[in-house]
């Protein structure tokens, strides 16, 4: 989740909102940067707009590194879930 | 950034620099001599510190570099990790002048000369060697050091006691991800220059899903951070970025407290708001920049209203409110600190020349209005001349302490003085200074330094013996040289006192034999010797009298110092010490007068030295010596000396003079009574004219001459002592027995010599 995929992600993500899905799985996030923490903030208040909160599990390491970097983990609610 | 109040402010600098490099001096030459209390050195701290901080507003970048290495080493002594002992006092006693001789150069818009820039290479070393630093850092030599001076200024201060959290505010342009910068990137950099102990990402600005582009940066971060970084090493952090985003950094709150002890703490210096904030770190020369441009801005923009800076601040969260309220209440304070001052202002010499000698005017004014209305005999119009005379004169008196200062300022200088020399000629002096409150003349106060530095200079070089022969004499190895100043019938004496060899007496009198000062057969007593150093060309003579010059000779202290209608004389002990006796008027500018008549030419005796008048018992004729009560005394008739035409009145009357301790008589015609009289300097037409040091003018209008009692007296001194032996074998031969003088009585005596001088006068 970066700057350079993060055109695309978005519409990945907003599509996937769309569709009802509640769950954002962040196990395969190998790297992330501040346009792709952007996006996480995008489908957290998207979410909450819905009345659909999206859970954010799976952290990955880069993703979890992150989050303590910038005190998101309650934010996010990443931290009870499971580590990879 | 340079305000028009710029100038003055640097004008303050200056001045304050000056006075804080005295103290400094004060303080160290203290440590000389004991160890320092906490006090002091917290004040020479502070007083570097100071001189440091307001260098730097100014962008003086040679005083600062040095003052803060100078500085830093006071920070460790303050630490207790360095010693301030005499050695290091030393070193900082040449600190000071180095930072003086930078002052200087930079008042007079010169770069310290080669010699003065080597020699604060070579302090420096000094310096960082009580660093531990052996190699001198480059930066610190005072070359023009454009870099980082404010990074100089706080690296050595509270900043690393810092407990609370730097609150760092970060918002970005949208643009900042496509520019290839991630903001996550520097806050990473950030997180290893300290902890992150609080972070709130800030997405409120990010618009709706369809308008949002992923590519723009939308996020803001607020993050509490501890470190032990200042803040430029902070704004450091983010500079590759600075462009791209607003970056506001507010100090963590206990430094807060810190900051506002550091506003409200008196560095008393008229400084503006925004250059207070930098000075405290609160606010970086950028961001003051930044808000100096905004306000611009708004002051350009429609309503044309400047914003105050410290509103700007505030808005743009450069500073907290509380900083800038603290900042401005110091400028209060700074603005209320002047008005106190103001209370002792400074005012041109000249205006207070001419307000005395109008006030001079004044005085003779009234006295002769009150002759007119003793002559007018009107019972109202004597009571208020009366009360008019004795206000006048209380004006008077008030307008002369005006002038009046402590000589003690000018004896402080002399224990850097004593200090120096003692340490160039190898001897062990001590400097005690008394009556240091006792107050003269400014005029003469400032006139008086540079006979006094060679009297000083000559005890230590020439009284003062070697250590060894003090052992051998005795006398304790610490040698003393005294000054003393105190009032002595209406005369100031200051006293130059050493407990050194004393004058060879036997030498100098064998020399003036030799010059042919004195005749052979003369035995002049010491005092007279003494007084024959201070004749032109003898005190160079090979060392005879112990008082070889320097400088400026015996002479020149002399002719100073009678330039100031005073006298000096010495008195010594061979083996014992000696004693310089400078004895000064209180002032200049107006005097007690006596005035006297002879013909129809009117003379004032400065009161001062007048001690009693007597008639002249008549059918003397050409007598020199005049019996009073027992005392034989010298005579002058006025009416020869200055050859007033006209016959010798039927009653004459005598004025005794007494001046330093010798008593001569005045033969005049009338004694018209109190005078008080400014003197009015002769033009140069009659400036060696010898007997009379001024003029005055009468109610009358007519002119008076002011005799000068000191020349007089020693003229007649001198004319009686040549002639004493002969005078007293025509007494002898007269037959006239000590038995005989009756009070007031008039002897004859043949006094060859006095005629000789009158011939000498140039007034003929």
């Amino acid at each position: 989740m970066t700057i350079y995929t993060a055109a695309a992600i978005k519409t990945t993500l907003l599509a996937a909102l769309h569709s009802g899905d509640t769950t954002l799985d962040l196990a395969q996030v190998s790297e992330i940067d501040t346009a792709g923490l952007q996006l996480l903030f995008l489908a957290r208040r998207e979410g909450a707009a819905r009345g659909t909160p999206v859970r954010f599990v799976n952290p990955s390491r880069a993703v979890l590194e992150l989050f303590t970097l910038c005190h998101l983990t309650d934010a996010f609610g990443a931290a009870e879930e499971p580590k990879p | 950034m340079i305000s028009d109040g710029m100038e003055q402010a640097f004008a303050t600098f200056l001045a304050e620099s000056r006075e804080l490099l005295g103290q400094m001096e004060t303080m160290l030459l203290g440590i000389e001599r004991e160890a320092p209390d906490t006090e002091t050195i917290n004040a020479m701290f502070r007083a570097a510190h100071t001189i440091k901080g307001s260098a730097g507003m100014f962008g003086l970048d040679g005083i600062v570099a040095f003052t803060h290495v100078a500085e830093s080493v006071l920070d460790r002594v303050r630490a207790g990790s360095i010693t301030l002992d005499s050695e290091l006092a030393s070193v900082y006693l040449e600190c000071g002048d180095h930072i003086g001789k930078l002052v200087d150069a930079v008042a007079a818009d010169t770069e310290p000369d080669a010699s003065t820039q080597a020699a604060g290479a070579q302090l420096l070393v000094r310096l960082n060697v009580q660093l531990g630093e052996t190699a001198p850092s480059g930066a610190a030599l005072p070359e023009p050091a454009h870099e980082h001076k404010h990074a100089q200024q706080d690296d050595g201060m509270g900043l690393r006691v810092a407990s609370g959290c730097w609150r760092i505010s970060l918002r970005f342009k949208p643009s900042v991800l496509r520019d290839g910068m991630d903001p996550l990137a520097f806050i990473r950099y950030l997180a290893t220059q300290g902890k992150v102990e609080g972070m709130f990402v800030v997405a409120a600005a990010m618009p709706v899903p369809e308008d949002m582009d992923p590519e723009d940066c939308y996020l803001g971060f607020e993050i509490a951070f501890k470190t032990v970084i200042d803040k430029q090493a902070i704004e450091r952090a983010f500079e590759f970025v600075r462009d791209d985003c607003t970056l506001r950094i507010v100090p963590p709150n206990s430094l807060m407290n810190e900051y506002l002890r550091l506003i409200e703490e008196p560095p008393e210096k008229d400084i503006r708001l925004g250059e207070m904030l930098i000075q405290c770190g609160t606010l970086t020369q950028k961001e003051l920049d930044e808000a100096l441009r905004i306000q611009r801005q708004s002051a350009a923009s429609a309503d044309g209203k400047q914003r105050p800076i410290g509103e700007i601040l505030v808005d743009e969260k450069l500073v907290p409110p509380q900083v800038v309220e603290a900042a401005l209440a110091k400028q209060g304070a700074v603005k209320e600190n002047k008005a106190v001052e103001a209370r002792s202002i400074r005012v041109d010499a000249d205006k207070l020349d001419q307000l005395i000698d109008r006030i001079g005017e004044l005085t003779m004014a009234g006295a002769s209005t009150e002759l007119v209305a003793k002559k007018a005999g009107l019972p109202e119009l004597l009571e208020s001349a009366s009360v008019l005379a004795r206000l006048v004169e209380e004006v008077r008196d008030s307008a002369l302490t005006l002038r009046m200062v402590q000589i003690g300022a000018t004896f402080s200088r002399f224990h850097r003085v004593v200090r120096d020399v003692s340490k160039e000629l190898g001897k062990d002096i001590r400097l005690e200074i008394d009556g240091g409150e006792t107050e003269l003349d400014k005029t003469v106060v400032e006139k008086i330094g540079d006979p006094l530095m060679h009297l000083v200079r000559n005890s230590m070089d020439h009284g003062i013996e070697p250590a060894a022969v003090r052992i051998a004499a005795g006398k304790p190895t610490q040698a003393v040289v005294r000054l003393n100043a105190c009032h002595d019938s209406g005369s100031i004496l200051i006293e130059v006192t050493d407990d050194g060899g004393g004058l060879k007496r036997d030498r100098i009198l064998k020399k003036a034999i030799e010059r042919g000062l004195i005749t052979n057969d003369e035995t002049p007593s010491d005092e007279d010797i003494f007084q024959l150093v201070f004749a032109p060309g003898f005190s160079t003579a090979d060392q005879v009298t112990g008082l070889s010059g320097r400088g400026v000779g015996m002479d020149v202290v002399k002719r100073n110092i009678t330039a100031l209608r005073g006298s000096v004389a010495i008195d010594s002990v061979e083996g014992v010490g000696a004693t310089v006796r400078i004895r000064l008027p209180l002032t200049l500018a107006i005097i007690d007068g006596f005035l006297v008549r002879v013909g129809r030419s009117a003379f004032v005796i400065p009161l001062e030295w007048v001690e009693q008048c007597i008639e002249l018992t008549h059918g003397s004729g050409t007598e020199r010596y005049l019996n009073l009560r027992g005392e034989v005394l010298p005579y002058i008739h006025l009416r020869e000396l200055f050859e007033v035409e006209g016959e010798a009145e039927r009653r004459e009357s005598v004025v005794v003079v007494r001046y330093a301790g010798r008593k001569a008589e005045f033969v005049v015609d009338e004694l018209l009574g109190e005078f008080q009289t400014v003197i009015k300097p002769l033009c140069r037409l009659f400036a060696q004219l010898r007997g009379i040091g001024g003029s005055t003018i009468l109610g009358s209008g007519q002119v008076a001459l002011i005799l000068d009692v000191p020349a007089l007296v020693a003229q007649v001194q001198e004319a009686a002592d040549e002639t004493t032996s002969r005078a007293r074998a025509a007494k002898r031969q007269n037959g006239l027995g000590p038995a005989r003088r009756r009070e007031a009585n008039v002897e004859r005596a043949g006094h060859p010599a006095y005629q000789s001088n009158r011939g000498d006068q140039p007034c003929n």
